[in-house]
């Protein structure tokens, strides 16, 4: 008891060091969240993605398309509930800054696919029966300024032109970890146009999203349509929903990585700047400790004392710091929410940030321990005078 | 009369594990600074290098990559003869008609795993080679014309699984040899794999022409030419030159960069300057007795000042200097990744540039110089008999 009350006079003796030093630990652990935080939203995509869905592509590549013809065929094999399908339209709002992912859909299907879109019963009506009509997600008509009812003109990138829509309704997601920046259209009101501007490109679809039966027979449905169009024109490649995500995560995944290994670099800055307080608190605390060692205590006790002051330093900074993660996430992923529009503070980042400050006092302390327990009585004494 | 460089030198000697300490925390985040940066001016420098000024780059109105893009052969003619396309010595008009599309490829290393990586396939004409200096053949031998023979960047060849020389390719229900590596230097072409144009249309079923590359009869004449492509009433093409195409592509990739890079730098300094100044007042509360000798022997305050500044402006320094050692490595690093804006494989690598040195070098003493700051005018306000006081 006594040992602790020194602990903490110890701690916060040199209030100015104390006070610099877990200012820095609490940068640090928030510079460590946020980074934790990009990294699990390069993964939301996945962690959201259904294991009862599978996706169909074209097996050469994602640009290429299938033949509108293949929904039956798929719908036919065993295990497979539901198909939809779409096109990744990739239109422009006014500016291509204004990046945001459109999609033209089957639209019944589609909504019966996801219920984590959940639109209102009125709207989702009033969608299906305006070729023209296009749903936005909350963000995103928020965003924007967008009300039910607003003409919206998306320029295409892929598909030439102007392309006027009416935004019939506003999806919500179920919970927060759903996607609210997309866009969707009516596959039919892209094809008819295709059909009259470029007809060989008619009649064509981006990828077919197929809902299961029952999850655990994914495995063998998606072999099963691949092995329908083996050897066509379309050779087909299916995989889970979540496989899928994580296909386009692997792209990029040099840039994970980097992300990852910056993230443990704050760390080790952070652990110099500790162990560099407790060196400068032990070396003039020698003298203290020389005279605690005279009065009996042991290295137990010495070692006590210098892990508890890291201790209570890093925890403090920590605390401070993952307080500060949730108000400057909010912001940062406003700020990005182009290239996240899922930008939240899991619980494992924060289980990473105290593992992590644990970590700090524990290495910033082993050297300056040693130190202070190795040094001979006589020697400490010595270096008050 | 001011104190000499050696007493700063000396101190920091003196307290040698405080002063790696710091130096070693400020070297990591000058580490991280040039690092981000070099990625940056890598991904710039690759896709600049891609271009040449001399060439164009024609692509339908409003496709933000050649992928996108489809030109009617039609369309492709009347190009081709307008004045300003330069002609070659047998008087051919020296452009190449592409195709480009993208394939899924698995990466090396990445047997078991079900990823993909998309590749861009370009379908060329006998002038696509001639118009791009850059491209090389390093092993191998060019493809017949007309035949299901390709060629594979080096990047590529080092990286994809199944592209090496005389291995085959499959799409499109055809098998495709690779019969050449080519090397294109720091360039996104290394990132590619060319074959013939007609073969990969047919392949792919892409009747059209996805971009037209031609060199400029004289190098002003691009004007007046873009204004011919894009007034002609026959179709909706736009023309760019090609360094201005390629760095268009890298605009979304180098945002992206620059923010992280900017937000990481300034949360991090944060963490050294921190770093810093801890480090600096205790080196002053140590040595107040000492400043109280040095102010009655007759320096004064501004000489103090200095003293504990160039301490901190060394600090700086040092972390500067090792920071920027152990990042001048990374330059024998290769980030191959997919750019987020063709959505196709890029390789690229860190560049470390003269402009790249002297800006962490500034942000390296300006961190030491924010973090002394403080400590040293505290140093130089101390009064005399209180320092002196101090001593015993």
């Amino acid at each position: 008891m006594l040992l602790l009350k020194i602990l903490f006079r110890n701690a916060f003796h040199n209030k100015l060091r104390s006070g610099l030093t877990i200012l820095g630990i609490a940068v640090a652990i928030l510079a460590f969240g946020l980074l934790r935080t990009v990294i699990s939203s390069f993964y939301a995509g996945v962690e959201a993605a259904s294991t009862s869905r599978l996706v169909t592509r074209n097996a050469i590549s994602i640009i290429f398309a299938l033949p509108i013809s293949y929904a039956e065929k798929i719908r036919q094999v065993e295990g497979v509930k539901i198909v939809s399908w779409g096109n990744w339209f990739g239109g422009v709002y006014i500016d291509e800054k204004n990046f945001f992912p459109n999609f033209c859909v089957e639209p019944t299907t589609y909504f019966a696919l996801y219920p984590e879109f959940v639109l209102d019963g009125l709207e989702k009506k009033a969608f299906l029966f305006d070729r023209k009509g296009a749903v936005a997600g909350r963000k995103l008509a928020a965003k924007y300024g967008w009300k039910v009812g607003d003409a919206i003109t998306l320029k295409g990138t892929i598909y030439p032109g102007n392309w006027d829509f009416v935004l019939r309704g506003i999806y919500r997601g179920r919970d927060r970890t759903v996607d609210e920046t997309q866009f969707f259209f009516q596959w039919a009101y892209l094809n008819e146009a295709v059909k009259k501007m470029a007809p060989v490109f008619a009649d064509k679809v981006g990828f077919y999203m197929v809902g299961l039966s029952r999850p655990d027979v994914a495995a063998d449905t998606a072999l099963a349509i691949d092995n329908i169009f083996k050897n066509s024109q379309a050779e087909t490649l299916t995989e889970t929903e979540k496989a899928f995500n994580l296909g386009f995560i692997a792209m990029s995944e040099a840039i994970v990585t980097a992300i990852q290994m910056v993230s443990f670099i704050i760390i080790l800055i952070i652990m110099a700047v500790v162990a560099n307080t407790m060196a400068m608190t032990t070396r003039e605390r020698t003298g203290d400790y020389a005279i605690m060692k005279t009065l009996g205590f042991g290295a137990k006790d010495i070692s006590f004392l210098i892990f508890g002051e890291a201790l209570v330093l890093t925890l403090t900074g920590c605390l401070i710091g993952v307080a500060l993660t949730f108000p400057a996430a909010r912001i940062f992923g406003a700020e990005l929410a182009t290239y996240f529009p899922v930008f939240l503070v899991s619980a494992d980042t924060v289980y990473m940030d105290i593992a992590a400050a644990l970590l700090i006092a524990f290495l910033a302390a082993i050297i300056p321990t040693r130190h202070a327990i190795r040094i001979r009585i006589a020697d400490g004494l010595r270096r008050i005078g | 009369m001011a104190l000499p460089l050696s007493y700063s030198i000396r101190n920091l000697w003196r307290r040698r594990l405080t002063t790696s300490l710091t130096v070693a925390g400020m070297a990591l985040v000058v580490f991280v600074f040039a690092a981000v940066l070099m990625m940056a001016a890598g991904l710039q420098k690759t896709l600049v290098e891609t271009g040449s000024s001399n060439n164009v780059v024609v692509v339908r109105k409003g496709s933000a990559s050649e992928v996108m893009s489809s030109i009617e052969r039609k369309a492709a003619s009347v190009v081709e003869m307008m004045p300003e396309v330069a002609t070659g010595i047998s008087g051919q008009p020296m452009m190449a008609k592409e195709v480009v599309v993208l394939i899924a490829l698995k990466k090396q290393g990445e047997e078991k795993a079900s990823s993909h990586s998309n590749v861009v396939v370009r379908g060329m004409q006998s002038e696509s080679i001639s118009l791009r200096h850059q491209v090389k053949l390093v092993a191998g031998r060019l493809p017949r014309p007309g035949s299901l023979e390709v060629l594979v960047g080096n990047s590529i060849a080092k990286r994809f699984q199944g592209v090496g020389l005389q291995q085959t390719l499959n799409w499109g229900m055809r098998t495709w040899t690779v019969v050449g590596i080519f090397d294109a230097g720091n360039t996104g072409f290394s990132s590619e794999i060319w074959g013939d144009v007609d073969q990969v249309m047919q392949a792919f079923r892409r009747p059209i022409y996805s971009s037209l590359i031609f060199k400029l009869k004289t190098p002003d004449a691009f004007d007046a030419i873009k204004t011919a492509i894009e007034k002609d009433p026959r179709f909706t093409l736009e023309a760019r030159r090609e360094t201005k195409y390629y760095s268009d592509q890298s605009e979304m990739m180098a945002k992206f960069l620059r923010i992280l890079g900017t937000t990481l730098t300034i949360i991090f300094s944060i963490g050294a300057i921190i770093g810093a100044m801890i480090t600096m007042y205790s080196a002053v509360a140590n040595r107040t007795p000492e400043i109280g000798t040095l102010r009655a022997l007759g320096f004064r305050r501004r000489n103090i000042l200095l003293a504990f500044l160039t301490e901190s402006l060394l600090l700086g320094f040092l972390g500067g200097a090792i920071g920027l050692f152990f990042a001048s490595f990374m330059q024998f690093m290769t980030i191959s990744t997919v750019n987020f804006q063709t959505f196709s494989e890029l390789a690229f690598k860190f560049t470390l540039t003269p402009g790249i040195i002297v800006e962490s070098m500034i942000f390296a003493l300006l961190m030491g110089l924010i973090g002394g700051a403080l400590p040293a005018l505290r140093a130089s306000r101390l009064k005399i008999v209180d320092a002196l006081r101090a001593a015993t």
